[in-house]
């Protein structure tokens, strides 16, 4: 197939529509509002439906109740959007709503700036709204990337009834790539594969049932066994749903952890160290909940590693899951920068040459 | 023998947990008739419903009408059958949900529904207080009213007067019907009936928003009987929330 350069934020849309998804809920914000642009432009073409919500607050509503009845659906933002609409993905993860949540993270905190940023992975992974639970977050490093996960996406909310996230930096949105797109997905809603679905029960029907989108249980044992219906479907995607990526690091004497935008600087570190005669190489997790903490211990603690250099567009937050897979066994340093200033190859390479000679 | 009456199918047999002399009851009550009728009318498909309950008194209300249901977030009811009704376009949606939740909280979404001029019909039930959490005070509290958070009554200098939800919607574009009503006497119970169903039948003609309010009682928290509830209601919210139609534009 041919391939087509592609801004990011409209590959990723186009993706999302091919995916299935034909309800669109957004609000303008920089740097992702070419998404609902996108979207309101092309939904009404395949049938589907844009509409530009008051507010995020209201959109992730929206979204909702559109996922209540069974229909793919999609919202994007940018950080302090998702911000917003913690309060409502909290309530798709208490109601085990099927959907898809796009983060184009920029500078942070409170209104920060527009540039690109890993500043949210914090609120991704770690849960930015209230009470227990999880998103299955991806985080591609590149527009291709982001593509493919976004064909399984809605696949895998259905298969585990909770929301996507994809915690993408703004570069991913804003850059443009050649991209194979891949083909039309025919999607419908059926209800046998969705009994939860509000599709149109009605009196007389089994009662078991009636659809009924809810994340309140009042009494504190439905509760707690509701919770365990949760932690269940993220036992299930913890051991099932990890995904990374190792980059030369089978005889890597210094690893570096990186994910989105920042890894592919990393692999060019990389390249470019292994040609001056370093022993370099990268570990990527591609999905960041649940954290391939097996997997990049075994990279990382492997015999002939000396250390450690994690590398974000933040003050560090992904190093505690690097710090947590290592357990103490490798020393870990740290290289970052905020306001969403990405590190420099040289930067990255000068950080390992002292780590090295400080051995 | 002939059935002359029986119990609506659009609500289940769950029993209410609402406090005696609750009007919340009632107005339950006409709404599920409401659905009820236009189904054995021919009007509406049985199963082509989906209704929106709020937080705070009727956060439950999920559990009550027999239909396909939502709990939405506070005061997110009107996003929540936003995105229902765009979903499903041939259903007929409501919210039903109270001044906290409407008057509040989720201000920005009722008025952004009755902009859009959202097919859908809430039903917004007004006692002039926050029952679930104990008795606050609302936007809709009267000017002097004893609240647990206006001990000495709300002062008008210090929060304001009281929010009248029906006449602010019915003066944006996208609303289509607005009317208030109460169910304090049999005469008014009958005149919200015949509002909620032409809201819902409004809603089948493809029309724009509708919402009818209805003065509720809050016996617990007022701090009175079921019976000096109503009075309160009929000497002091009635003058200030006036009764009637405040917009219809099938009638224009």
């Amino acid at each position: 197939m041919a391939l087509t350069l592609m801004k990011g934020s409209e590959a990723i849309a186009e993706a999302a529509i091919r995916a299935g998804a034909r309800f669109f809920f957004g609000y303008p914000i920089t740097p992702q509002t070419e998404i609902p642009e996108y979207m309101s432009e092309r939904m009404p073409e395949v049938g589907g439906c844009f509409l530009q919500a008051e507010s995020e607050v209201a959109a992730i509503n929206m979204v909702y109740g559109a996922a209540g009845t069974g229909a793919r659906v999609i919202t994007s933002s940018s950080s302090p959007g998702v911000s917003l609409k913690q309060e409502g993905i909290s309530y798709c993860a208490g109601a085990q709503l099927p959907c898809v949540i796009l983060n184009v993270m920029r500078g942070g905190p409170g209104l920060g700036n527009i540039q690109a940023s890993q500043g949210d992975y914090f609120q991704g992974v770690k849960g930015g709204g209230n009470g227990d639970y999880h998103l299955l977050t991806y985080a591609p490093s590149s527009v291709q990337e982001a593509i493919d996960i976004m064909m399984f996406a809605f696949d895998k909310a259905e298969k585990y009834r909770m929301p996507v996230l994809f915690l993408a930096d703004g570069i991913i949105a804003q850059m443009m790539e050649p991209v194979e797109m891949p083909e039309m997905v025919d999607y419908k809603v059926d209800p046998e594969k969705k009994p939860w679905a509000c599709t149109g029960w009605k009196p007389g029907d089994d009662p078991a049932k009636r659809g009924v989108i809810n994340s309140i249980f009042i009494d504190t044992e439905s509760l707690s066994e509701h919770n365990e219906v949760l932690q269940e479907q993220y036992r299930l995607a913890k051991a099932n749903e990890q995904m990374w990526e190792c980059y030369k690091t089978e005889d890597a004497e210094f690893i570096i952890t990186a994910f989105g935008t920042v890894a592919r600087i990393g692999k060019t570190v990389v390249d470019q160290m292994r040609a001056e005669g370093h022993k370099v190489g990268l570990f990527r997790p591609i999905t960041v909940w649940p954290y391939p903490y097996d997997a990049l211990k075994a990279a990382c603690c492997a015999p002939q590693v000396k250390g450690i250099l994690d590398v974000e567009v933040n003050e560090g937050q992904m190093l505690e899951d690097v710090k947590l897979a290592v357990e103490g066994q490798k020393p870990i340093e740290f290289f970052g920068h905020f306001g969403s200033q990405f590190p420099t190859t040289g930067e990255i390479r000068n950080k390992i040459l002292e780590m090295k000679e400080a051995m | 023998m002939a059935v002359v009456f029986e119990r609506t199918k659009m609500l289940t047999d769950k029993q209410f947990h609402y406090c005696p002399g609750c009007n919340h009851g009632i107005i339950h009550r006409l709404v599920a008739e409401s659905i009820d009728e236009l189904i054995q009318e021919g009007k509406l498909e049985a199963g082509n419903v989906m209704g929106v309950a709020p937080v705070g008194c009727s956060v439950f209300a999920y559990d009550y009408f027999n239909c396909d249901m939502y709990e939405a977030a506070h005061g997110r009811a009107p996003a929540v059958a936003t995105g229902a009704k765009r979903a499903r376009p041939g259903t007929l949606v409501f919210t039903y949900q109270g001044d906290g939740d409407l008057a509040s909280i989720g201000t920005a979404e009722i008025v952004h529904a009755a902009h859009r001029g959202e097919k859908i019909v809430t039903i917004f039930v007004n006692n002039a207080i926050y029952g679930m959490t104990g008795g606050q005070m609302a936007p809709t509290t009267l000017v002097g009213q004893k609240t647990t958070t206006s001990p000495h009554g709300r002062d008008e200098a210090w929060c304001g007067a009281p929010i009248k939800m029906s006449e602010m919607l019915s003066e944006v574009p996208g609303s289509y019907y607005i009317e208030r009503c109460a169910v304090n006497t049999n005469a008014n119970i009958l005149k919200t009936k015949k509002a909620i169903k032409k809201a819902f039948q409004y809603q089948l003609e493809g029309k724009g928003f509708c919402m009818i309010e209805v003065l509720s009682t809050c016996p617990t928290n007022w701090g009175l009987s079921p019976v000096e509830a109503m009075k309160w209601l009929e000497e002091n919210m009635i003058p200030y929330y006036p009764l009637g139609v405040k917009k219809d534009k099938g009638a224009e």
